[in-house]
């Protein structure tokens, strides 16, 4: 309890920064979502520290329900990027310009 | 304190490590490890369970996937081009990222404090209180979230089949 909540908030920006700079510089689509994963983590040390520092458990419900829809999100995506490696030999974001590969 | 602090710069230092390096099976690794190390930090919290949750499906169930897939396709390395965007487009995503940060800073500093409940005190947080919570109040969003994960179910296995066939 003796760190203040504000640090928290703080780690929780740099992290979400660097997921951010991740999907803004990387071309290969599976760090792309590596780097998707690491800012919903972000969010969610966000209301894991909040529901610490507020005494309420709604908090810690909320990441119940991130965590599933990033499960889900994971294999969607990932079974698209399968999809479109079979069509188009590579998973490299900038050739993958076509609505109809 | 000081374990926050050893836990924060080793937290961004994996981050740091998974988006700067070549090979995308190094990048999976260090999301592990970064993911174990937010968990020890929901330890610190005061949220065993949803540690646990962590290391289970993140580092469990997600990272495995991700490895899986890296391995399938054998695309450790991107080929021809080098793995990052080049360039301009570099510069673009720093600058971008550091308005982001910037605009983060501004209002952390700003803000209005965030009034510490120390009142409220050390609230229980065992599986039980949250798994009463998820089924009083939560019951709806719960419901959706299964759906949510059957649709996600169907449609991974169309992608799968409609492309064998064709």
């Amino acid at each position: 309890m003796t760190v203040p909540v504000e640090w928290y908030v703080a780690l929780s920006a740099i992290l979400f920064s660097i997921g951010a700079l991740g999907v803004l510089m990387r071309r290969n689509a599976i760090i792309i979502f590596m780097s998707v994963e690491l800012m919903l983590n972000a969010a969610n040390l966000l209301f894991v520290a909040f529901s610490r520092y507020l005494g309420n458990l709604d908090g810690q419900v909320l990441v119940f329900f991130v965590i599933t829809v990033a499960a889900a999100e994971v294999a969607v995506g990932l079974a698209l990027i399968v999809v479109i490696f079979r069509t188009k030999q590579s998973i490299n974001i900038d050739e993958i310009n076509l609505m109809k590969g | 304190m000081v374990l926050f602090i050893i836990l924060a710069v080793s937290a961004v230092a994996a981050a740091l490590g998974m988006l700067f390096s070549r090979n995308a099976v190094h990048s999976a690794l260090f999301l592990v490890l970064n993911f174990a190390i937010v968990a020890a930090i929901y330890l610190s919290l005061n949220a065993p369970f949803i540690a646990m949750v962590q290391i289970t499906v993140y580092a469990g169930a997600i990272i495995v996937l991700f490895l899986f897939v890296i391995m399938l396709l054998g695309a450790e390395q991107l080929r021809g081009v080098a793995g990052d965007s080049g360039g301009w487009q570099r510069w673009l995503a720093g600058g971008l990222t550091a308005v982001l940060l910037l605009s983060f800073a501004s209002i952390l500093f700003q803000g209005n404090a965030i009034t510490p409940a120390s009142a409220a005190g050390v609230i229980d947080t065992s599986p039980a209180a949250l798994g009463l919570r998820l089924f009083e109040a939560y019951v709806f969003p719960f419901e959706v979230t299964g759906v949510l994960l059957l649709a996600a179910i169907i449609g991974v296995v169309v992608l799968s089949i409609s492309k064998k066939r064709g």
